[in-house]
């Protein structure tokens, strides 16, 4: 369904941009048909560069991306629509999602407005009614209000019923549910999972582990732009090998199990500029050596459907 | 709309809104319905005994050839308000195209707009008009409200980027734009609404800033010829030595008119500023 | 006992009326004990931490007493405050990267607000010194700028500095909402360590987060739209908590290694009342699986077993 291939992303920064900054290198992955793949970070990380550039509301410096094995970088301005018809996405921030002067069912309005002008009046009522069943809200309680009117929980339904009323095929889920409370997470997630059972694939964008152990097939871990492991999450989460996996799955905080003592490098000012592995000053291993910093060390195979990009594996 | 409700609401709670606009809507009224209550033709040289203190029969008194200097201030005003309007309006609009388009736009769009604004923004305004109001021999209202305009739209362009820029990268629009909409309908109808406040203000201050220019313009002798204004009458009166003759009537109402005007609309511009930043609001 | 509060009530005033944000609440904090205060936005936990230290308008003190140590504080009272802020009572706010001021050096810093308290800064440097390596901030730090900090190292700085003066009391604000995990992790332990060394005697955490109190907290206090719900060890909150909400909110939380495909977990159906105009009685009645007739009443925050306390009328009936 997806496919990146070798993307990056850099960005000019400085004062007369002098210096690169590496927001996603070299990044490949895929997602098959009818898959949820959670793409794990931290703040930093390039998770949500990587979301936007699948969306095409940024473009790649480098490499390819395929949906449904067309390149999207092929894809012209006027032939866009097709595009979105099929790929959607739902951000972060629930409110910010909304042009908080307008009701928010103005979303739907607008996607009538561009995507079916010819279906009118009872016809398009009822695709709204139908997609709002979908994901669980009450048309009532919901259509003509203002975003502050409702619930973070109902206002990111509502983003992913505009997301349904077009025919997609691919949904770019970015950290939709760390806004939300505890009580709500969990429907939304569930909600994702129904979708996918009805054949949607989903790019799950989180830095929460246990959420993306939670609804995933396949993981992604990326570290500073670069992808750290990659493969089924029960194997990920089961028997990381990378020293950064280790480390998160050490410090996130379980409720199953305390934190054991285990030393952790802080984080460090700026980023690395030098070409090695993005992990090296931070990493515990305790072979890591002159071989780390030469080159960004490949992914390889670990063993089936897990790959690390580890030099000591 | 409940917002809007809500600043109208606070807008006429805040003292400072209502001052300013009390003294701009009652000037405006003498402006815009003066005329019909005035006989007097501002030009013609009626009172033969020449400059007279206010009287019964000329309310602000006459001019040295005898002039109704009420009738004067009357019309003054039209064209005083009428350059707030049509240069201020003017600056606000390029300032609002430009600001638009270089921050939504961005890139190499951007880079040329800001060069261009720069530019503008460094040019000195007032020498430029100066040689250019020198330049033409009969200058009319007109001429004067698209110098005006034509040069102090950066300032707007400027806050309007900045602005545009901020807007521009919040999830709203990036769905606007996943809605397969144009960029100047994302601009128009969800960017712009946003900044209601911001351009409901620049105009004011636009405003407030034309009228302060071309007063100083008419006062130096460079405002238009086949007309009056507020400016004008201060420059007749100083050329024909009111200050020393001690004819305070004849440059009074003109300078403390612009004085009031200007001040209000900057007082209601700091109220607005209350009104629209609820930090700034006094419960 | 370090903090007793009684019946502590506190309005929000907004435009449309009073938002009834904490309503009577009684519950105390032991010495060295480590409080977790959880609950949705807007149950009231912050309210409930920042009238402690700083009850300002548009925050309303409604009534109740806080007893701190030997003292009451005077929280109504914004001036008479001073005297305990920051000695007494301190708070690491929730952004408190950006509440340092971005022009001063942070040695610069220190000084004022410790001169304001009428302190001598060379008097407790070598203090501040032991406790910069302790956060393992290098000493450096203290001439430099905010802004060469890092976040997760202005949050330790700001540590450092609200508990400089060994506060009886200290009010931690989602500390850890912002950081990374790894971060998380070192600025959650430290505020056990500031504990142990007896930097501050005890300590109220606010969090949306159960699973960081779950490592780090001794007791847990949930909150429940503007009332208190349930309050026992960390351990029985978790495992064996009485109050439905809390056993609601506990189970619908994903743990690595369930996965919806085995095992999809259940939210809590409806949402929190509005606070304007609440309801009478036990505020999570409506999205309660028992309620019953008597829930129609306010229940009374209850011992039901030692240091368990919850306002459930269901758990009452089978003790009273």
């Amino acid at each position: 369904m997806l496919k990146l291939e070798n993307v990056s992303k850099t960005y000019r920064v400085g004062t007369f941009g002098g210096k690169e900054l590496h927001a996603v290198n070299n990044v490949t992955f895929d997602i098959k048909e009818n898959e949820v793949v959670s793409l794990i970070g931290e703040s930093g990380s390039g998770k949500s560069t990587i979301g936007k550039m699948i969306l095409k509301l940024i473009t790649p410096t480098a490499g390819k991306i395929m949906v449904a094995d067309i390149d999207i970088s092929t894809i012209k301005e006027t032939n866009i629509k097709e595009y979105y018809r099929t790929v959607q996405g739902v951000f972060q921030d629930p409110f910010s999602c909304y042009n908080p002067i307008f009701k928010a069912d103005r979303l739907f309005k607008n996607i009538h407005e561009e995507f079916y002008p010819d279906v009118q009046g009872q016809a398009w009522e009822e695709k709204v009614d139908e997609v709002m069943k979908c994901v669980g809200l009450n048309p009532e309680h919901v259509l003509n209000k203002f975003p502050h009117q409702l619930s973070g929980g109902q206002l990111q339904r509502f983003l992913i019923a505009r997301a349904l009323l077009l025919d997609i095929k691919l949904l770019v889920a970015d950290e939709i549910i760390s806004m939300l409370d505890a009580s709500t997470r969990i429907d939304i997630l569930n909600l994702l999972g129904e979708l996918k059972k009805k054949g949607l694939s989903i790019l799950f964008i989180t830095h929460d582990l246990s959420l993306a152990y939670y609804i995933s097939e396949r993981a992604v871990i990326l570290y500073r732009g670069c992808v750290a492991e990659f493969g089924s999450s029960g194997k990920i989460f089961g028997t990381p090998v990378h020293p950064y996996t280790k480390m998160l799955m050490a410090s996130v905080p379980r409720l199953d199990k305390k934190w054991e003592s285990v030393d952790i490098h802080l984080e460090e000012e700026g980023r690395n500029h030098y070409t090695g592995c993005a992990y090296y000053s931070r990493c515990l291993h305790p072979r890591k050596d002159a071989q780390c910093t030469t080159k960004q060390p490949p992914l390889v195979e670990v063993e089936p459907d897990h790959f690390a990009a580890c030099y000591k594996l | 709309m409940k917002k809007t409700n809500e600043f109208i609401y606070f807008a006429f709670r805040n003292k400072k809104v209502l001052v300013g606009l009390t003294i701009i809507v009652v000037f405006l009224l003498v402006g815009l319905f003066g005329p019909l209550i005035i006989k007097n033709d501002p030009f013609a040289y009626l009172n033969p005994m020449g400059a007279q203190a206010p009287s019964s029969e000329y309310l602000f008194g006459t001019t040295f050839f005898g002039q109704d200097v009420f009738a004067q201030f009357v019309l003054g005003l039209r064209a005083t308000f009428l350059v707030g309007v049509i240069g201020g309006g003017l600056a606000t609009f390029i300032g609002i195209l430009v600001g638009f388009t270089a921050g939504y736009r961005g890139g190499l769009v951007d880079e040329v707009l800001n060069i261009l604004t720069n530019i503008v923004l460094v040019i000195p305004g007032m020498a430029v008009l100066l040689i250019i109001a020198a330049y033409l021999q009969v200058r009319s209202l007109w001429t004067e409200c698209i110098f005006i305009g034509l040069t102090t739209w950066p300032w707007v362009a400027r806050a309007v980027r900045a602005q545009t820029f901020s807007l521009r990268t919040r999830d709203f629009v990036d769905l606007a734009r996943l809605s397969g909409m144009k960029s100047t309908k994302i601009i128009f109808t969800e960017i712009a609404p946003n900044m209601m406040s911001y351009l409901v203000m620049s105009f004011i201050l636009e405003f407030g800033g034309a009228i302060l220019t071309a007063a100083t313009l008419d006062f130096i002798g460079l405002g238009p010829t086949n007309t009056l204004s507020l400016g004008l009458m201060m420059q007749y009166s100083v050329l024909w030595g009111a200050l020393q003759l001690g004819f305070w009537w004849w440059f009074i109402p003109p300078g403390l008119a612009i004085t009031a005007i200007v001040g209000a609309f900057y007082t209601m511009n700091v109220g607005l500023d209350e009104v629209f930043n609820p930090k700034l609001r006094e419960l | 006992m370090t903090l007793k509060i009684e019946n502590l009530t506190v309005y929000y005033n907004t435009l449309r009326g009073d938002v009834h944000a904490l309503e009577n609440t009684s519950f105390s904090i032991a010495d060295g004990e480590i409080m977790g205060l959880a609950g949705e936005s807007g149950c009231g936990k912050t309210t409930l931490g920042h009238s402690l230290i700083l009850l300002k308008p548009p925050m309303k003190y409604i009534g109740g007493k806080v007893q701190l140590d030997d003292y009451e504080l005077p929280i109504w009272d914004m001036k008479k405050m001073d005297d305990f802020r920051f000695s007494q009572v301190s708070i690491v706010p929730q952004y408190a990267m950006n509440a340092m001021n971005p022009i001063r050096k942070i040695g610069t810093m220190t000084e004022e607000l410790l001169r304001s308290k009428k302190m001598d800064y060379s008097a407790i440097k070598p203090e501040l010194i032991r406790r910069l390596d302790l956060v393992k901030l290098p000493h450096e730090v203290l001439d430099m700028y905010p802004i060469e900090l890092s976040g997760g190292m202005k949050q330790r700085m700001v540590m450092v500095l609200s508990t400089l003066l060994n506060p009886s009391l200290l009010i931690a604000d989602e500390i850890t909402s912002a950081l990374d995990v790894s971060s998380q992790k070192a600025v959650a332990e430290m505020l056990v360590e500031f504990r142990d060394h007896e930097w501050v005697k005890s300590m109220i955490v606010i969090t949306h987060d159960v699973s960081i109190l779950y490592q780090i907290a001794d007791t847990i206090l949930i909150m429940y739209a503007g009332q208190l719900a349930e309050k026992a060890s960390t351990e029985t909150i978790i495992n064996k908590a009485r109050h439905p909400y809390t056993h609601l909110l506990i189970s619908s939380l994903p743990k690595v290694g369930v996965k919806y495909s085995d095992n999809p977990l259940a939210g809590i159906p409806g949402k929190p009342p509005l606070l304007l105009t609440p309801p009478t009685g036990c505020r999570f009645r409506d999205r309660c699986p028992y309620a019953f007739e008597k829930c129609t009443e306010v229940p009374p925050f209850l011992e039901v077993e030692k240091k368990h306390y919850v306002a459930c009328w269901k758990e009452f009936g089978n003790h009273a």
